[in-house]
């Protein structure tokens, strides 16, 4: 019988490993100098090195290491004063070397933690996540599996490589388990992977575009009876590609779990593939025949060991800690903790940000990105950020309306405009023509109209039903194309009614 | 003295993705147990005072600066592939994994 998520977190306690793989934003791969930039034509960016051609020899990239180490530093770990690469040895064609270069013993970076916050019921709580190991590896090549029915892997007669990918510099950042989350570890979970995601990008280490792959998370998860030591058998998802499709796994998995276990099942360890479409897991490599990878020490690169003044170097261009950071905007702009939240969901904290050190208000600069902005980019089904309107056009717009050269309405047709692409406001604010119809004189011929046109209605204004007045206010509003500013309008035709 | 059994070598051979014989089993245990015979050999002059080392040179740190330096074109990329499509290397089914 399967349990409810409610009756689940009753009996059963969920652990929780992640696994975050993000790609480091260098210019040249770990070992060799080829591009690393996402999207070139396949098998364009590779070398002997990436190729594993015999006599090839890798080179460590210096800032890799910096990077990775900085990851450490972020993360509240301390840094081994020596350690190594390691092979990984499998036999797969995604690696054309026949061994990834990963770490195994002696990672770069060690037991570290990060602080993330979750909404629950009794208020928002401080989970702490454990981190066990940050280490260096690359990153494999894209295969492509051609024929059979679906596309996928099974029932595929052939795969093609391309080795672009491989040897790109990848970080692993894995926790130690995590328990005491109870009914909230499918939000720790999401919470965490974008806390780092937060904080790689405030490194500047990464792009970390989960939709790209250049920021990746594996969940472990497993159930145990509340109150027992041993831990239950874990599944792995594999590379769930959004915030979303993390939680979404994880809940998945704990109800998975759970109804094996209550029909007295029991949980096999295997990778499984999230599935974005369902909602659901499905089975992928077993791992009841354990992993043998074979590690050695790789004998074609030297030790790592940082040197001291070089650690703190590092550690002294840390940026501000995006937990801080926000604590901070929050405070110097007075916005209560929803509509930051609204702001971190739709990804816009930057631009709010910059908008303000613009000039803008910030509650005008918060209300046109969550607002207008905001609703153009769900309609198109993209980040706001990747629209192309700046921070700048925003602090302009919302300058201008301070100027009464615009109102809000034009204003929207300008911002509209600057995300069609037609241009600059101001350039999109003569090209239109538009302008804000303040001459009294003009806007009074267009109110006695708007009172011809409706005598009854004037009548009740007279009559002191100020409400009325809405329906010429709007006569006017359309007599001037909405060039007029609508405050303006109704104080003047109020006053022409005799009611102010 | 190290002793590479059968099992051994029917377990790398997997891990490998060979196939082999079962003569071929048979004989490449007792090869395999002669060749580890001989490296263990080094561990007999190695004394307590010289660190397991996994370089011959007691080096730390060689880097390179993250500089782009000119690719394979995919031909040249391409060129020793035993099948290609698509500027892509071609490779058998790959059963049971993904």
């Amino acid at each position: 019988m399967s349990l409810t998520y409610e009756k689940l977190i009753d009996k059963y306690e969920p652990v929780l490993g992640l696994e975050v793989h993000v790609e480091l934003g260098t210019k040249s791969k770990m070992f060799c100098g080829c591009s690393t930039v996402f999207g070139a034509e396949p098998n364009t960016q590779t070398c002997p090195v990436c190729l594993g051609l015999p006599g090839a020899l890798p080179v460590v990239n210096a800032k890799a290491i910096e990077y990775t180490i900085a990851i450490g530093l972020a993360l509240n770990c301390s840094i081994a004063p020596f350690s190594r690469f390691a092979r990984k040895n499998y036999f797969y064609p995604d690696m054309p070397k026949n061994f990834q270069t990963s770490q195994y013993d002696e990672p770069i970076c060690f037991g570290g933690y990060l602080d993330v916050k979750v909404d629950t019921d009794e208020g928002v709580k401080e989970f702490r996540i454990e981190i066990e190991r940050v280490h260096m590896e690359e990153d494999t090549g894209k295969s492509l599996h051609m024929g059979g029915a679906t596309g996928r892997i099974h029932g595929a007669d052939y795969s093609l490589l391309d080795y672009n990918r491989a040897g790109i510099p990848l970080v692993e950042i894995v926790t130690k388990p995590v328990a005491g989350t109870g009914k909230y570890a499918p939000e720790v979970a999401r919470a965490y992977v974008s806390e780092l995601r937060d904080i790689l990008r405030s490194l500047g280490v990464s792009d970390v575009k989960m939709e790209q792959g250049s920021l990746r998370c594996d969940a472990n998860v497993s159930l145990r009876l509340i109150g027992a030591e041993k831990l239950g058998t874990r599944s792995e998802t594999k590379n769930v590609n959004s915030l979303r499709s993390v939680e979404r796994a994880v809940r998945s998995e704990m109800l998975r779990h759970a109804a094996l276990l209550e029909k007295g099942e029991r949980v096999i360890q295997e990778t499984r593939h999230f599935h974005e479409d369902t909602g659901d897991t499905t089975p992928g490599r077993s791992k009841e025949q354990a992993e043998d990878y074979r590690y050695f020490p790789e004998p074609d690169l030297v030790p790592v060991a940082p040197a001291k003044d070089w650690i703190e170097k590092i550690r002294a261009t840390l940026p501000e800690k995006p937990s801080a950071r926000r604590t901070r905007l929050q405070e110097s702009w007075q916005v209560p903790d929803k509509e930051m939240a609204a702001m971190i969901n739709a990804d816009v904290l930057d631009q709010v940000e910059q908008t303000v050190n613009l000039g803008a208000d910030p509650t005008r600069a918060r209300s046109w990105w969550l607002g207008e902005i905001a609703r153009i980019a769900n309609e198109r089904e993209l980040p706001a950020s990747s629209l192309p309107i700046t921070p700048n056009d925003v602090a302009e717009v919302v300058a201008l309306i301070g100027k009464g050269e615009l109102t809000d309405k034009l204003a929207r047709q300008v911002v509209e405009g600057v995300i069609n692409g037609e241009g600059r406001p101001r350039e999109i604010i003569e090209k239109r023509g538009i302008k804000v119809v303040s001459d009294d004189s003009a806007l009074m011929a267009a109110i006695v109209n708007s009172i011809k046109a409706q005598p009854e209605v004037a009548e009740k204004v007279r009559g002191g039903h100020i409400p009325a007045a809405g329906a010429l206010i709007g006569a006017v509003m359309k007599e001037t194309k909405g060039q007029a500013d609508a405050a303006k309008v109704r104080e003047l035709l109020l006053k022409h009614l005799g009611q102010a | 003295m190290s002793k590479i059994t059968r099992a051994d070598v029917a377990n790398l051979a997997r891990l490998a993705r060979i196939e082999m014989t079962e003569d071929e089993l048979d004989h490449l245990s007792s090869e395999l147990s002669v060749i580890l015979d001989a490296v263990a050999r080094v561990q007999e002059v190695a004394g307590k005072d010289v660190p397991p080392t996994s370089h011959p040179l007691p080096m730390t740190n060689v880097f390179r600066e993250d500089e782009n330096r000119p690719s394979l074109t995919p031909d040249e990329a391409l060129s020793g592939a035993p099948a290609k499509e698509e500027q892509r290397f071609k490779v058998p089914k790959i059963l049971g994994e993904e």
